[in-house]
């Protein structure tokens, strides 16, 4: 229990999806500019990284590993599939966005027209398919510890965006040196919150 | 087939250089576009993994171009982004197999980078923004020249990082040991994550201080 509450917090702090690997910068960057819509798009990503995540770790765990298909035959112990991983997983999570998508709507209209059109923009975000490769390389030990870590992950990404987002908004007021303002300075504020965030670094788990 | 009469555009058009060179400063795709920051980023602590990447984004890049731009007119509108994910993911895996083959140590360094090349929004953004409206030479000259762009960023950024962060490029020292022992000391900062963002930030001040109508308002 303590190990997954474990990845769960160093997820969020120490590996910063944002911060610490650059991770799904594009939309970061593109959608920051005021809280209300970073919100939605950030906790679109909680819930689609929650998502992805625990099912690429079962089909990494039962298909791609290296003498995964055991449980299908015996005669399968030298199978390795994962090369296939790369297309499998964007699969997986093309499909599952728009799954969400559709249940997010059937279900829950409100919710779906304050996500509206940020779930389809998920599908190429690459913190979502980064959250599954790094799932994969770190090789988690159980299906609880890659779902708390990909929530993590998700919880991490939504704090960088609606960070960005309100020193954004409060930097319009400020006298940027024209050539900087926009993009350069939001870049090297990124760089000042990643420096911040560095301070975790020194927590062990 | 359509009208053969049109007279034939030449294969270095003024219009197909632009398509090479614009990329470069005016429309970069990492400085101007904003597209393809998280690999960008990521990769640029050493030269020799930077120059990796650009490579293999070059690849990926013109020859997945090239590839939708044949098949655009037998795309539906409305499952184009999978055959786009489905043309991107198979070059990519490609190129993966090829660097562990070849240079094990860098695709190790790289680790999760090459495969996170098929959800890089530059590739995405080119073939949206390109490649499904043109033809194959237009797209694949765009393709490169987009690739080049953010190959140059990529590079100056690693020089840089390089440089300052552990005195060596490409691994060799550059910086001499007499300097050491006046006390020169390297700037371990730069090694780290955020340097690469506030270097980037720094370019792009440059970049625009020189290109004035690329200022933003606010």
């Amino acid at each position: 229990m303590q190990e997954i509450f474990n990845i769960f917090i160093k997820s969020i702090f120490v590996d910063n999806m944002v911060f610490a690997y650059f991770l799904g910068m594009c939309s970061y960057l593109a959608v920051s500019k005021t809280v209300d819509t970073s919100v939605g798009l950030g906790a679109a990503v909680i819930f689609v990284l929650g998502i992805t995540v625990p099912v690429d770790y079962l089909l990494n765990e039962y298909i791609l590993k290296p003498g995964a298909l055991v449980w299908l035959d015996p005669s399968f112990v030298d199978a390795d599939l994962s090369f296939l991983s790369f297309i499998l997983f964007i699969a997986i999570i093309a499909s599952m966005v728009q799954l969400v998508e559709m249940i997010v709507e059937k279900f829950s209209p409100t919710l779906y027209s304050s996500l509206g059109i940020f779930l389809p923009l998920i599908a190429v975000n690459c913190a979502i398919l980064g959250g599954s490769l790094f799932m994969q390389e770190r090789e988690y030990q159980s299906l609880a510890q890659a779902t708390s870590f990909g929530l993590g992950s998700g919880v991490g990404w939504f704090l960088a965006i609606v960070g960005i987002a309100a020193i954004r908004e409060k930097i319009r007021y400020s006298n940027v040196p024209p050539a900087l303002r926009g993009l350069g300075i939001t870049f090297i504020i990124t760089g000042l919150m990643g420096i911040a965030f560095m301070s975790f670094l020194g927590i062990k788990l | 087939m359509s009208k053969e009469t049109k007279e034939r555009e030449p294969l270095f058009s003024p219009k197909n250089i632009k398509l090479l060179t614009g990329p470069i400063n005016v429309t970069n795709p990492i400085t101007v576009q904003v597209l393809g920051i998280c690999s960008a980023l990521a990769v640029t602590a050493k030269l020799m993994p930077a120059i990796v990447m650009s490579i293999s984004v070059l690849v990926v890049m013109a020859v997945s171009n090239v590839v939708i731009s044949f098949l655009r007119n037998g795309v539906p509108p409305r499952i184009r982004i999978i055959v786009q994910l489905v043309v991107i993911a198979t070059m990519v895996i490609l190129v993966d197999q090829i660097l562990k083959a070849f240079v094990y140590d860098v695709s190790k360094q790289l680790s999760v980078f090459v495969g996170l090349i098929i959800t890089n929004c530059i590739i995405m953004g080119r073939l949206e923004a390109f490649a499904m409206s043109n033809k194959p030479w237009p797209a694949f000259l765009d393709g490169i020249g987009n690739a080049l762009g953010y190959g140059v960023i990529l590079i100056v950024v690693a020089f840089f990082r390089e440089l300052l962060g552990s005195g060596t490029l490409l691994d060799m020292q550059v910086i001499p040991q007499g300097l050491y022992d006046f006390g020169y000391v390297n700037n371990g900062f730069m090694i780290l994550p955020p340097m690469a963002l506030i270097t980037v930030g720094v370019i792009i001040w440059i970049q625009r201080y020189y290109t004035r109508e690329l200022i933003e308002d606010n």
